[in-house]
């Protein structure tokens, strides 16, 4: 019998890194659910392959490391990192760039970093910039949603298509993004910015049948579900409002500003909201705690920053989706964020800063 | 001021920032009565249970003592005394582990109880009115109250506090979950609290007097709100329960809206914040004369069977404690003192209740397996989510510290208000990654404190370093100041020439001796005595090149030796000899050769242990000396040192005697009149010139004397002085300074004897510069005999063998 | 012509520039704390001469002059360290001729075999001795820097280097080290 010495406090909340990984994890399923729905089994087999990559990598440089490899293998960032690069990816991209993409993303940019909570950067957003940057033709080959494909597109074409670059039955990923009145589809987003560079209104291009109904076949739905998702990680307090909010409410005013002074160029606040990776981007990108700021005040700056930079992108920029862009950039700008908002101690008039 | 009142009246409070909700599980023992105190085997008493200085133990082991007796008295006004809890005797005074996270040991009193519980004379005093404040407050520190919640800050300081009071707030939030000890306290001893808080309404006069209590605690607010329903000026606060809502800060904060700045108390805001057992410790102390002796404390945790609030006496240990509660835990034994969030763990359960412990926890494993086992630490990396920096009650950005911390990064810790840390503990209990945060905080502070005591500590020694080198600088400047000062005053006695010697052995006046000896030798060696004076002169010079090297070396040893037991006959004898023999060398050195000098310096000694030996032969033939001395000894020397060891010893003390008078001569020659020198052959006739009366007197006094005494008592003491004193007059002006320092302790010997030897030649000559010139003689003769010891100690041996032969 | 106007122009710049850069060095000069100083005030200040340097101070001028940072035996590791970043130079180890043992002590002489013979407190270097000629010394605890000179010139051998002793006033927050009670 012995006595054990442990330091204060005693207690504990029963709440651990690896259950906050997991509950982000699973509010990523309505979103999912949604993609899969509309656009195939595209990105669940992206998932499933960046996963695994990623499980791989992150083994690889524990053991490499010497680190505790259990715990942190099982904590569920790597998964979460790799959850997030599959849902990001086009649907029809090859299997080469998620791989490369996952390791890109634990390797260099989490684990070079000094792993888990060292990371400058949101992993999945920076191995997406990089691979738009190096593979942009891969990374731009979006697949409309399958009410608009002319051929039906099963599990086993999917995978053909990611792993050969062909269907069974031959056609390319060309062939299959094409309309059947003769023209490539792409995304909402990226619709309505060729439209508006060929002289085209907003309102005309909404015509476009990517468009759909609101704001982009699927695209609504998918943010839809993302939101729900991020509904639920809010009401479980995994994440704080203030990022989301922030970032929305930036984004609304922004495109609300700009719809103001010109309605023809600019795009509603809607569809800034419900297209692209705007909500996935707010609730499971942004809130990203690591590579994020800290202080309510600095994730309100955090937020509004990264807003602002979405929507300049979109609108000026020569991407039609920014999140990646945005999120980088703003990861940047933590540090400094945090030193300039540091909460005033309590019986510290003049507050911490000197 | 008065919207608090009225916003308070509303129930409407103000927030702190962040705060938990920890499992409360005050439901173990918030319902069952404190149970009464009982009288362990043996108590446990540290004499310092509070934050400050310990007072001094004025009982010893053995003492019997009665119940609330003073133990300890304290001067200083951060120190309280501590009391006995029963009767009893004091078994021991010795270093016990003491309640502090540390486990360290410090000095505990162990009292062994009677179990009689006697109590010592109280005086009772119904009436608190009556007393003077002094005399409160006189009272409460004698009772050696400190704050019971938790910090145990001396009371008497916070209640004498001459700041004007707005709030007296009483903190009985009891926010740590498992506590319910102040809880209990409420329902059962409400009286007795009110009379505490009325003791301290008269103390401080406060405007308002609020009771701050969490909404948890639905008997005691009921308890409460009865007892002060008739008084105006005190509210009971009900605040919503939040952990850590009984922090003395965040407490103000609710209540009042008010931050108390950093590194400030309370009282600068005019508040004053009591915990309401303190106030029940007051009014104990001050209404029964008892001191704080004892206190409840709350034993909980699933681990115990009966669980419970027990009047517990200080110094009982905390194993009894929960053996009373039941406690049986079979595997790890985890104890905690304090609540679940601020305790700390026990080492062993032998450690004493101490007046601060209100809770002593014994958790069973599911119920808290602490995260922060320093043994099984789960912690894994922070992924700055921020949630500790939600909770910190201080607003704080626990997870900046975090990495400062471990980066030891003492500048930005401090930027980052480490020390408006109240160590609450709410960041550690919501971290997800298990990162013990406050165990890194307290690390740091702990090394921030060391390392301020030691930047003091260093400064201090570069203080204390720079001083001592200035004192040496300024010791090495005065001492080469004071060296050079001498050497001056040395050159100028020397060239001021006030007694002849001095300044005849100036280089100058040597020097022109040396030729002036030269010519005479060359000329005639003969002729006149001014010849024999001016060769005495350079015996001088040469000698006191040569004595004084020699001086120098033997002296050292001498001095010591010289100590050593010799009779002091024999000794003075040599003293004699010596002092003769170096005599007699040089007047060979200078008439014939300096070739000669090394070999007479070897004959020297011999002749001078021949000399001793052959004592009476040498007193008889000085008889004869005056006469054959001026003539003889100048010429004779080589031949005789040669050839006639017998002739040779009696030629060398008479030229001994020669030359002390011839140096008297010399002296009155240099002194005044340099045509004197011709006239003064005769040794005994006295000379013309008055200043030099004395030194002719000494003289003829010291040769009569030798004369006398010699025939009389041949190895007599004194005649060895009175030719110490004839010949030496000379010498010591010679070697006084070399010899001054070895020479005191032969001092005192030669005292002994030159008394007699002034009383001599004052009963033989009875004029009065005799006498001087005895006293001046004296004291040369002491110096004189210093040196001479020097040669004479090895003499010493020799003659010690061959004396008794003779 | 070009040539010389090009000269010319550049001689121009240069001096404009030389005279900018001069008057900058003036009119901007920094008055910082010369670097033995600096370092002086990194050094732990025991004046224990284990450097080779009578004193601290001595040291840092010897190391703001060149010296290797490496000799500071009772600031250790993290002396040196604050000394490189200091110096912008690389950390290095403690020098091999000094004993790594910082841990603080404080000089005890035993009393009673103390003679009197005054030689401690010659050796003292922030005279944190007392006592005099044939009477007893004793160490001023708090003065003491811990430096070791007084050590060797005792002749009895009556001084010993304790380490300063934990109390609950300085300790670290170690819990490794409490001592658990097992019970069986």
């Amino acid at each position: 019998m012995a006595f054990w010495i442990a330091s204060s406090p005693h207690n504990h909340q029963q709440s651990e890194t690896s259950a906050l990984m997991r509950m982000v994890i699973y509010a990523t399923i309505p979103g999912i659910f949604a993609q899969w729905y509309f656009f195939g089994w595209g990105n669940l087999i992206h998932i499933a392959l960046a996963v695994a990559t990623a499980f791989v990598a992150e083994f690889t440089v524990l053991s490499l490391r010497k680190k505790k490899i259990t715990t942190q293998l099982f904590d569920g960032s790597a998964i979460l990192t790799a959850v997030l690069l599959g849902i990001s990816l086009p649907a029809l991209a090859p299997w080469w760039i998620t791989i490369i993409g996952s390791l890109f993303a634990i390797v260099v940019v989490k684990q070079l970093y000094g792993g888990l909570g060292h990371n400058p950067f949101n992993p999945a957003m920076a191995a997406y910039v990089m691979l738009l940057i190096s593979f942009p033709v891969q990374m731009t080959l979006w697949q409309p949603p399958l009410s608009l494909l002319a051929m039906d597109i099963q599990l086993a074409d999917t995978l053909s298509v990611i792993f050969t670059g062909y269907t069974p039955q031959g056609y390319s990923v060309e062939q299959i993004r094409t309309h059947i009145d003769g023209f490539t589809m792409a995304t909402p987003l990226d619709t309505v910015k060729t439209n508006l560079t060929q002289g085209f209104t907003v309102l005309e291009s909404m015509k476009a049948p990517t468009i759909g109904k609101y704001f982009g076949l699927g695209w609504e739905w998918i943010n839809a579900g993302f939101l729900l998702g991020g509904l639920f990680l809010l009401s479980k307090k995994s994440i704080h409002w203030t990022t989301p909010v922030s970032f929305l409410s930036s984004l609304f005013i922004c495109s609300f500003i700009a719809f103001i002074i010109s309605p023809d160029s600019s795009a509603s606040t809607m569809f800034h909201w419900f297209t692209g990776a705007t909500m996935l981007g707010a609730f499971f990108i942004l809130t990203d705690p690591v590579s994020g700021a800290t202080s309510v005040k600095g994730r309100l700056i955090f937020g509004a920053l990264a807003g602002l930079l979405v929507y300049l992108i979109r609108k000026f920029g020569g991407y039609p989706d920014a999140i990646a862009f945005a999120v980088l950039l703003c990861n940047m700008a933590a540090p400094l964020i945090d030193q300039y908002t540091r909460p005033r101690t309590y019986g510290h008039k003049l507050g911490a800063k000197k | 001021m008065e919207s608090v009142i009225e916003r308070i009246q509303k129930g409407n409070f103000w927030q702190f920032h962040g705060g938990i909700h920890p499992p409360e599980q005050k439901f173990l023992t918030c319902t069952k009565p404190i149970a009464s105190a009982q009288i362990p085997e043996q108590l446990i008493i540290p004499i310092r249970q509070h934050i400050g200085q310990a007072g001094d133990l004025i009982v010893s082991v053995g003492d019997k003592v009665l119940k609330g007796q003073i133990l300890s008295v304290g001067d200083n006004p951060m120190s309280l005394p501590i009391h006995a809890p029963t009767s009893g005797t004091v078994t021991a005074i010795k270093l016990m582990a003491i309640p502090h996270p540390s486990g360290l040991r410090e000095t505990c009193l162990i009292l062994t109880p009677d179990g009689e519980d006697t109590w010592q004379q109280r005086h009772i005093c119904p009436d608190f009115q009556l007393l003077s404040k002094g005399k409160i407050l006189e009272k409460i520190v004698n009772a050696g109250i400190a704050g019971m919640g938790g910090a145990g800050f001396p009371t008497q300081v916070k209640v004498s506090t001459l700041a004007k009071i707005e709030y007296l707030i009483i903190n009985a939030a009891e926010c740590e979950p498992y506590i319910t000890a102040d809880d209990l306290l409420i329902q059962e001893h409400s009286p007795t609290i009110l009379d505490g808080i009325k003791i301290l309404d008269h103390l401080l006069a406060p405007q308002n007097i609020l009771i701050g209590i969490e909404d948890n605690k639905a008997k005691a607010i009921e308890t409460l709100q009865k007892a002060t329903a008739d008084i105006d000026h005190i509210q009971v606060c009900v605040i919503p329960t939040k952990y850590p809502s009984g922090g003395e800060k965040q407490l103000i904060k609710i209540l009042t809206g008010q931050e108390v700045p950093s590194g400030v108390l309370p009282s600068s805001l005019g508040m004053v914040m009591q915990n309401v057992a303190t106030c029940f410790a007051i009014a104990d102390a001050v209404i029964n004369d008892t001191p704080l002796i004892k206190r409840v404390v709350t034993v909980s945790g699933q681990a115990l069977d009966k669980p419970q609030n027990v009047w517990a006496l200080i110094g009982t240990p905390v194993g009894y404690l929960t053996e009373q509660c039941g406690y049986s835990n079979s595997h790890d034994k985890h104890l905690i003192m304090g609540g679940p969030m601020m305790g700390f763990s026990l080492a062993n359960d032998q450690i004493p209740v101490i007046k601060t412990t209100n809770c002593i926890l014994a958790p069973s494993e599911i119920e808290i397996a602490s995260p922060f086992s320093s043994t099984s630490s789960k912690e894994v990396e922070c992924i700055r989510c921020g949630q500790c920096a939600d909770v910190c009650p201080a607003q704080l950005l626990p997870q900046e510290l975090q990495w400062s911390a471990k980066a030891k990064d003492q500048p930005q810790l401090e930027k980052l208000n480490l020390f408006d840390c109240i160590e609450c503990g709410a960041c550690a209990y919501v971290c997800p990654s298990q990162i013990p945060l406050v165990h890194y905080y307290r690390v740091a502070k702990a090394e921030i404190r060391q390392q301020k005591l030691l930047d003091i500590k260093a400064e201090k020694a570069k203080v204390r370093f720079e001083a001592r080198k200035l004192r040496l600088e300024r010791e090495k400047i005065a001492r080469e100041e004071k060296h050079k000062k001498a050497a001056e005053a040395r050159k100028a006695r020397m060239n001021a020439g006030t007694p002849a010697a001095k300044s005849e052995k100036s280089a100058v006046a040597a020097a022109l001796a040396r030729v002036k000896a030269k010519k005479a030798q060359a000329g005639s060696n003969q002729d006149i005595v001014s010849q024999a004076d001016s060769s005495v002169e350079q015996i001088d010079d040469n000698k006191s090149q040569v004595a004084n090297a020699i001086a120098r070396a033997k002296a050292k040893k001498l001095a010591q030796k010289s100590q050593t037991p010799i009779s002091t006959a024999d000794a003075e004898q040599d003293t004699d000899n010596a002092a003769i023999a170096p005599k007699a060398q040089p007047v060979v050195t200078d008439k014939k050769a300096k070739v000669a000098a090394a070999i007479a310096k070897a004959k020297k000694r011999q002749a001078t242990e021949q000399a001793s030996n052959s004592d009476t032969q040498v007193l008889s033939t000085e008889e004869t000396t005056p006469v054959s001395a001026t003539s003889g000894a100048v010429q004779e020397p080589i031949t005789d040192e040669k050839s006639q060891l017998p002739i040779n010893k009696k030629a060398k003390v008479a030229a001994a005697i020669a030359k002390a008078k011839a140096r008297a001569k010399a002296k009155k020659e240099t002194d005044g009149n340099i045509n004197a020198q011709p006239s003064s052959t005769s040794t005994d006739k006295p000379t013309v010139v008055p200043a030099q009366e004395q030194y002719t007197l000494a003289a003829v006094a010291s040769n009569k004397a030798t004369v006398t005494l010699h025939t009389e008592t041949p190895v007599a003491i004194s005649p060895v002085n009175k030719t110490a004193t004839a010949s030496d007059e000379r010498k010591k002006k010679v070697a006084a300074a070399i010899a001054k320092a070895k020479a005191k302790k032969l001092v005192e010997k030669t005292q002994q004897a030159s008394p007699s030897t002034s009383e001599v030649k004052i009963s033989e000559s009875d004029s009065k510069p005799t006498t001087e010139a005895a006293i001046a003689a004296n004291k040369k003769a002491r110096v004189a005999a210093a040196i001479a010891k020097a040669k004479a100690k090895k003499l010493a041996a020799s003659s010690d063998k061959s004396q008794p032969s003779e | 012509m070009s040539t010389l106007i090009a000269i010319l122009v550049l001689g121009v710049i240069a001096a404009l520039f030389g005279a900018l850069l001069g008057f900058a060095s003036v009119r901007f000069k920094v008055e910082g704390d010369p670097l033995a100083e600096q370092l002086d005030a990194l050094l732990p200040q025991t004046q224990c001469g284990q450097c080779g340097y009578p004193g601290c101070k001595p040291y840092a001028e010897a190391v703001a002059n060149g010296e290797a940072i490496n000799k500071c035996a009772p600031g250790g590791e993290d002396t040196i360290k604050k000394i490189a970043e200091l110096m912008g130079v690389e950390v290095q180890p403690l020098d091999a001729n000094h004993e790594a043992d910082n841990t603080p002590k404080v000089a005890f002489i035993i009393e009673e075999d103390c003679i009197g013979c005054t030689k401690c407190i010659q050796a003292c270097p922030v005279d944190a001795i007392i006592g005099t000629t044939k009477q007893m010394h004793t160490i001023i605890a708090d003065e003491c820097t811990g430096c070791d000179l007084c050590v060797a010139p005792c002749p009895v051998d009556c001084i010993e280097m304790i380490p300063v002793a934990t109390t609950t006033q300085n300790w670290q927050w170690d819990l490794q080290s409490i001592p658990v009670v097992q019970i069986d």
